[in-house]
């Protein structure tokens, strides 16, 4: 690498310090003799379990409808692809406020859908179920923009020679053309999960907010902020040591890609 | 880089202008004088949002060069944002816990200017059915509350002991706006406000508890010494405490301020 003007580096070092003071900022308001106390408290526990529970079941959904889309998408040209791509990656931008507007006029009970779901006996309204639905609909983006751009990148050689030998579409995709993404689906996997982990904003909007059934651990952290900021920063404490590791998992096969 | 200059230009000149007008606000309330100038942070309570901008409008007219800046949210996150350090001038808080938890920084005291019932919001139509307070408890029906944790919160679990209710809510809300929020859309079938938050709000109607007025919820307002405009804050203080303050909020719909025996 060649030599880096000083004044860049300046730069560099600010912006380094803008993004870690604020975690600094949160270590220091910590009570370490407290924090495993706070951390084992039951709401604190109740609320990180829910959260854990709650990603993992929207990663697996970000799974099974993130990686077709992501494979409809890629197949698609021209602006027809463009504008649907566009659409389809909006919540990774929109303010979470708004996607959980959105989802309440969606699959709340008033909602385009929600009406017919609640007069079949599913109220979707106030449940897990919505806070699931809250995560999936942030996280998705991840999933289908990991898969269509490693798509992108493939030539179709493989598969061609597949297809001569005979292999039906679903095995080709099975043998070759997803073993060949598959550290772009476990990078989308990892980002999904690491996305739901921290939803707030429209889990907020859309679920609401009761501990053990929609209470997440940032609506723990949101609410504890008002009547004990230390129980709040010790459970954000955990959600950034999680978004540490989760983001180191995600360099890795990041890595590998590039080369 | 030709275009972006002007644009940058206008940047500075903003930046200079609202620095000169931050020098001139510090050097009119060193003055001993009533203060020609000044912009005075006003953090109040979510359940005054209406009133209070009602109020800073009436005394900016009645007082030009007074600038009233107004902060709304729960009255814990401005208590907490003030013992952070927030520059305000007067709180305005919507319960005595969360006034006295920003206590230190209280200059002078704090005085009671407005009480608050709650009651009952449902949607239009009612269609859950409700009929009153113990109605509530009904499991089928989706109640929304405020959390324990905050002032509409404790006003609700106070009401509850006081009536023997126990109510089983489907959402514990940080703050009556977003009690309202979960009403208004139609996603729950109740939720328990103020009785000042009907009045602002689309497509709910109102139920009265009786018995409510057993748990009032007071108002405590008072100037704050983490602000730079101590003089005018106490303006708009003595002003909202005052004749004309109390009737714009008795029009809003708050009651006198009730201050409980023994204290």
């Amino acid at each position: 690498m060649t030599k880096l003007p000083r004044w860049l580096v300046a730069l560099a070092i600010v912006a380094a310090a803008f993004a870690i003071l604020p975690l600094l900022g949160l270590a220091s308001r910590a009570n370490w003799a407290a924090l495993p106390g706070q951390l084992t408290s039951p709401s604190a526990r109740t609320a990180l379990w829910l959260s854990l529970r709650t990603a993992t079941t929207s990663t697996a959904l970000c799974l099974v409808l993130g990686v077709p889309l992501g494979f409809a998408v890629a197949a698609l040209r021209g602006v027809t692809r463009a504008v649907l791509r566009a659409i389809l990656l909006a919540p990774l931008v929109l303010p979470p406020v708004v996607s959980g507007l959105g989802l309440l006029y969606a699959f709340g009970r008033r909602g385009l859908l929600g009406h017919t779901l609640d007069a079949a006996g599913i109220p979707v309204a106030f449940t897990t179920a919505a806070v699931v639905l809250a995560q999936a609909f942030v996280a998705m983006p991840f999933m289908v923009i990991s898969v269509e751009a490693a798509l992108a990148a493939r030539d179709g050689r493989l598969e061609a020679i597949a297809a001569t030998l005979g292999a039906s579409r679903s095995r080709i995709l099975g043998a070759v053309t997803l073993p060949g993404i598959g550290v772009a689906v476990a990078m989308g996997t990892v980002l999904a999960f690491a996305r739901s982990l921290g939803e707030f904003g429209a889990t907020l909007t859309f679920a609401g907010s009761l501990e053990g059934v929609t209470r997440t651990a940032p609506l723990q952290i949101y609410l504890a902020r008002e009547s004990d900021p230390q129980a709040a920063v010790a459970l954000g404490l955990v959600l950034v040591a999680l978004a540490i590791v989760i983001v180191a998992a995600a360099a890795r096969p990041g890595r590998r890609v590039v080369q | 880089m030709n275009r972006a200059t002007p644009a940058l230009v206008t940047v500075l000149v903003l930046a200079a202008g609202s620095a000169a007008g931050a020098m001139q606000t510090d050097s009119s309330t060193h003055g001993s004088a009533a203060p020609r100038s000044a912009t005075v942070d006003v953090y109040a309570a979510a359940s005054l949002t209406d009133v209070f901008t009602q109020l800073a409008q009436a005394y900016e007219s009645a007082h030009p060069g007074i600038a009233i800046l107004l902060t709304f949210a729960g009255s814990s996150d401005l208590a907490a944002q003030i013992n952070e350090g927030a520059p305000a001038d007067v709180f305005a808080s919507a319960n005595e816990q969360q006034m006295t938890a920003a206590g230190e920084h209280i200059d002078g005291d704090a005085m009671l200017f407005a009480s608050n019932t709650l009651t009952i919001a449902v949607p239009e139509g009612n269609p859950g059915g409700v009929t009153d307070f113990a109605s509530l408890a009904n499991p089928d029906l989706a109640v929304v509350v405020c959390a324990p944790e905050v002032p509409c919160g404790a006003a609700t679990a106070a009401l509850e002991a006081l009536l023997g209710v126990s109510l089983s809510p489907v959402s514990e809300l940080s703050n009556v706006t977003d009690v309202l929020g979960s009403v208004s859309s139609g996603e729950a079938d109740a939720g328990l406000v103020y009785v000042t938050d009907l009045a602002r709000a689309d497509g709910v109607e109102g139920i009265a508890i009786s018995g409510a007025d057993a748990a009032v919820t007071s108002y405590p307002i008072a100037v704050m010494n983490t602000g730079d405009a101590r003089h005018a804050a106490r303006g708009f203080v003595d002003y909202v405490v005052g004749s004309q303050g109390r009737a714009t909020l008795a029009s809003a719909g708050f009651a006198a301020p009730r201050v409980a025996a023994g204290r």
